[in-house]
């Protein structure tokens, strides 16, 4: 169905609020001074909350704009997760800023931009509004992974990922100009009918897959695209790095499903060896490399490439379950990734923040409510029941199993077997090991984001039955026709 | 009160327990521990006493499942469904019963961290209890890992010198069997489209699929049982944990893997079960006379008694396997009784370790001298390890050795061998420990059995004597259950026999 440009222009409602306000804050942090910062980040948050809003209130299904955009319920799943991860991490700012001098303006409108590129990207039903979604979201990361212009670690984490970055959009555009010189449209329906009516598969359009898949699998950190990661994690601020692991992840896979599931689904056993490989890769990858790593930042990298390779194992099984695992793992990564950066940014002692893990030995003992959040937390990443993690994990096997991808389920659960020992670790450094001194007691925003996802990790076995329903409704956008 | 859900409130009343422990102040001296210790004692005996009522309103007549609760959970035909059975109602009692043991053998001897050990202990309550009740694959899976979370955390904070390789070990090696399990669990459900037990009890599934779901919850179960060869991780665990610790390990965590043969793998994978008997009998065997052997040689009081535990265990699944009524209801009953000796005799480990803080067994000798309550009550709970009759000891062996006799003799003759084995390594211990000269000088001025001590001990022993020439109130209560389990068995597997014929014809 598609719609005509007023209706169009309501359907892309809380673009143009994210867009208006970016423009206006920029306009307001030019002149505000001292506490100016604050409220332009207030004022943020605000404005994404109303974006928030809008997707829920006014639900349109369709596409727009000569079927460059779309609408459904898919969309607005991820929009909304996209939008809480980018709207906690703004409040997440808030004490860090203070704390370190972190006090730039550009910071929040930096965030919102980029979110106005991962909205786009979560609607774009051709590779152009792909693309340009996915340039504007990069650009403003880049700037963002930099931010920190004085220190050298952050100016490295900047540069290397402007390098892989640009070389990663680079491929994508190359599989992007295969797929239109293949098939004679950058339409999603259009290079679907395609495909479907060519005579036989076209060595060419594989290629062209292979670039496409490649360069999403950059922005979602997935091996063997995920060597950016760590560095960028470790080296940006915290709160750019909670940003990172958690909203660019959401829009990067949720256009990582459009583009499969859409365009190339009449390739489906093509693209799912593919997928079903990257899938493998990081879930190992993440599980070992994970376990050498001393700095939080770093093994949280490592946790996310790992986390990423489970969600695609859902992608994998190709079926409206599988789509439905990935949702739901999103959800359930997002809220837990949100907590632990939390934690992280409430690591402070007298005399500054630490990353170091061993630091937090005997935490149990000077914090215990902090000890059990993190405890609570890690289980849950772990994948143990009946913590939320385990849920992620349960429906993306699910959908494997019913696929009948036996190899990789079986890879994926002994996966997450190796990666149990590294969330252990941290467990037996807070609780096992002799307290090094208190912690500086976690602040107010901190404590709320932390509070609220450790409940959530906790009680998710309760409300699994509606999110799961929620879940279902949004996977049902791709295989309605 | 018959309306009430009654399984689930014995379950998560010691979650509710827990909840009230973590509201109260741990301060190091004074009301607030005591309080703790109270509330956690208080909860435990009234979920015992609760858990009773049960026992009292179950039919022993019945071979179906009772007291049923469902409420919808997850789309999909996954559900919150309890119910008990003749399996697994004893278990739940047992469970019950030995937690405010624990609670009380824990009294003095947990001074560092009192809040978080009593609620770990309530939450491992109840996800054990859960793990008996549950009615659902899916809960039941819930429950079962679950357990590993605050047991994780009870021998790594608790533990002896080497509880963080303990602990880890424990938890690896437990995770890696159940998620084999899992998939099993996922697998199945896309064939019968229900979680529902007693759905899965009555589906019958296509046998080439049976044989990699009966190895992938073999793989669980095996881990958990601890069947030889990958017993390995008990013996560290054991001798890690803290008394209270091991006394539920080997009272109730370990019979998880043997309640979870006879509740899934035997009745719902039936032909995969009697093409694997040969292969569970040969490890049951090797289990029953190698760690035997190995038990000879331990130093160390508490891995003596686990390296006993994983031979005992070798009989629950010998017996289990052997597919008749005496082999399954001796299982049964050797599990339950294994609770109570093994539990009763790491009680009697931590009694001494309380004194001396060792468990090296050349640390002690004669304790006979000084402490004659303590000595009696070894003894007898020596003895029904080692199976003499008039113990609870003797009644699982002997009907689990019977019933493998019908079928497989020769195993059951080699496995007999364990019976002395058995009896060198626990008398050998006892002479040890107890008898001698008492030239020990740090010996010499212990104090036997405090009121405390005997308060916990004394009921251990008197129903391990009671169930060793009275058992029939538990088989009675069983009987129906397994004849039922045995029967399914049978038809599933002439059924198989009738359709391989008519194949070849």
């Amino acid at each position: 169905m598609s719609i005509d440009l007023n209706s169009g222009l309501i359907a892309l409602a809380p673009e143009l609020v994210i867009v208006l306000g970016a423009v206006s804050l920029l306009m307001i942090g030019v002149f505000a001074t001292g506490s100016g910062v604050r409220i332009v980040n207030g004022l943020a948050v605000a404005i994404l909350i109303f974006a928030g809003a809008l997707v829920i209130l006014m639900p349109t299904d369709g596409t727009a704009f000569n079927d460059a955009f779309v609408s459904d319920s898919f969309t607005r799943f991820m929009k909304i997760l996209t939008l809480i991860g980018s709207a906690v991490t703004l409040v997440m700012s808030v004490g860090f800023a203070k704390a370190e001098r972190f006090d730039k303006f550009e910071f929040p409108v930096l965030i919102m931009l980029a979110t106005l590129g991962m909205m786009f990207m979560i609607s774009a039903n051709s590779m152009l509004s792909l693309y340009m979604g996915l340039e504007l979201q990069s650009l403003a990361l880049y700037v963002v992974a930099a931010i920190n212009r004085d220190s050298v670690r952050a100016t490295e984490a900047g540069l290397k990922y402007f390098v892989l970055g640009a070389l990663s959009s680079g491929m994508l555009l190359y599989g992007i100009s295969l797929v239109y010189g293949y098939t004679g449209t950058v339409e999603f329906e259009g290079i679907a009918a395609a495909v479907t009516n060519g005579e036989e598969r076209q060595l060419g359009l594989l290629f062209g897959l292979v670039f496409v898949l490649a360069g999403l699998a950059f922005k979602i950190s997935a091996v063997p695209f995920h060597m950016w990661t760590p560095d960028v994690y470790e080296g940006a601020p915290t709160p750019v790095t909670a940003f990172f692991a958690a909203a660019p992840k959401m829009a990067a896979m949720a256009l990582l499903v459009r583009v499969v599931m859409d365009a190339f689904e009449p390739l489906t056993s093509d693209w799912q060896q593919i997928v079903a490989f990257i899938a493998i890769a990081s879930m190992v990858l993440g599980s070992f490399a994970a376990i050498g790593q001393s700095n939080i930042k770093r093994l949280m990298a490592y946790s996310s490439i790992g986390h990423m390779g489970f969600a695609l194992v859902g992608l994998a099984a190709g079926t409206q379950a599988g789509v439905r695992g990935v949702a739901i793992y999103m959800l359930i990564y997002l809220a837990m990734t949100l907590g632990a950066f939390a934690f992280i940014l409430a690591m402070r002692r007298k005399g500054g923040n630490f990353e170091n893990i061993s630091d937090l030995a005997g935490l149990s003992s000077t914090n215990p409510l902090m000890a059990t959040a993190l405890t609570v937390l890690m289980f849950s990443l772990a994948g143990i029941p009946p913590l939320a993690g385990f849920w992620a994990k349960w429906y993306v096997f699910l959908a494997a199993i019913e696929a009948d991808l036996y190899a990789l389920a079986i890879i994926g659960v002994i996966a997450s077997v190796v990666g149990a020992f590294y969330y252990l670790r941290i467990i037996k450094i807070m609780w096992f090991d002799e307290p090094l001194g208190r912690l500086e007691p976690v602040q107010g925003e901190l404590g709320t984001v932390l509070g609220v996802s450790t409940v959530f990790t906790l009680l998710y076995v309760i409300v699994a039955g509606p999110v799961e329903a929620y879940a279902e409704v949004a996977a049902r956008a791709f295989f309605a026709g | 009160m018959t309306d009430w859900p009654i399984l689930s409130l014995v379950t998560f009343l010691p979650i509710l327990g827990a909840l009230m422990i973590a509201l109260i102040r741990d301060d190091d001296e004074g009301y607030g521990r005591r309080n703790i210790r109270n509330v956690a004692l208080l909860v435990t005996v009234v979920t015992f006493l609760l858990s009773l009522v049960i026992w009292i309103r179950f039919d022993n007549g019945y071979a179906g499942f009772q007291m049923e609760e469902e409420i919808a959970w997850l789309g999909g035909n996954i559900g919150y469904r309890m119910g008990v059975d003749g399996i697994s109602m004893l278990f739940v009692i047992l469970t019950t019963f030995l937690m405010p043991i624990c609670i009380i053998a824990s009294w003095r001897a947990i001074e560092h961290r009192l809040k978080e050990y009593m609620i770990a202990f309530l939450v491992l309550e109840a996800l054990m209890i859960g793990v008996f009740c549950a009615l659902d694959l899916v809960l039941f899976y819930v429950f079962f890992e679950a357990g590993l979370i605050p047991m994780f955390l009870i021998i790594g904070v608790w533990g002896g010198k080497r509880r963080v390789y303990a602990s880890f070990k424990f938890f690896l090696y437990t995770l890696l069997g159940s998620v084999l399990m899992l998939l099993a669990i996922m697998a199945m459900y896309g064939m019968a489209g229900t979680t529902d037990i007693r759905e899965l009890l009555a589906y019958d599934f296509p046998a080439e699929m049976q044989t990699w779901l009966w190895l992938a919850f073999f793989a669980s179960f095996a881990v958990k049982m601890p069947m030889w060869p990958v017993h390995t991780w008990l013996p560290d665990a054991h001798v890690e944990a803290p008394t209270a610790g091991s006394v539920l390990l080997a009272g109730i965590l370990l019979k998880m893997g043997g309640y979870g043969f006879l509740r899934f793998s035997l009745p719902m994978f039936p032909d995969a079960s009697v093409f694997f008997q040969p292969m569970v009998m040969a490890l049951s065997v090797v289990a029953i006379v190698y760690t035997s052997l190995v038990a000879l040689m331990q130093e160390d009081m508490k891995k003596l008694i686990a390296y006993s535990s994983v031979a005992h265990m070798g009989y629950v699944t010998m017996g289990i396997f052997a597919f008749n009524e005496w082999g399954v209801q001796g299982a049964i009953f050797q599990m339950l009784s294994h609770g109570l000796v093994s539990g009763a005799l790491f009680l009697c480990v931590g009694v001494v370790y309380d004194r001396m803080h060792t468990r090296e067994i050349a640390a002690y000798g004669g304790l006979v001298n000084n402490m004659p309550k303590y000595a009696v009550a070894f003894l007898i709970l020596t003895m029904a390890n080692v199976g003499l009759p008039g113990t609870s000891g003797f009644v699982g062996e002997f009907l689990t050795l019977l019933g493998t006799f019908q079928t497989q003799p020769w195993y059951a003759a080699i496995a007999t061998l364990g019976v002395i084995l058995s009896a060198a390594y626990a008398l050998w211990l006892y002479r040890r420990v107890v008898y001698g000269k008492l030239d020990k000088e740090s010996l010499k001025g212990l104090v036997d059995l405090s009121s405390r001590e005997r308060f916990i001990l004394y009921p251990l022993v008197a129903l391990v004597i009671l169930f060793g020439v009275w058992p029939m109130p538990i088989f009675d209560v069983m009987a129906a259950s397994v004849d039922q389990l045995l029967n399914e068995i049978e038809r599933a597997v002439s059924d198989g026999a009738q359709a391989a014929a008519l194949l070849q014809r």
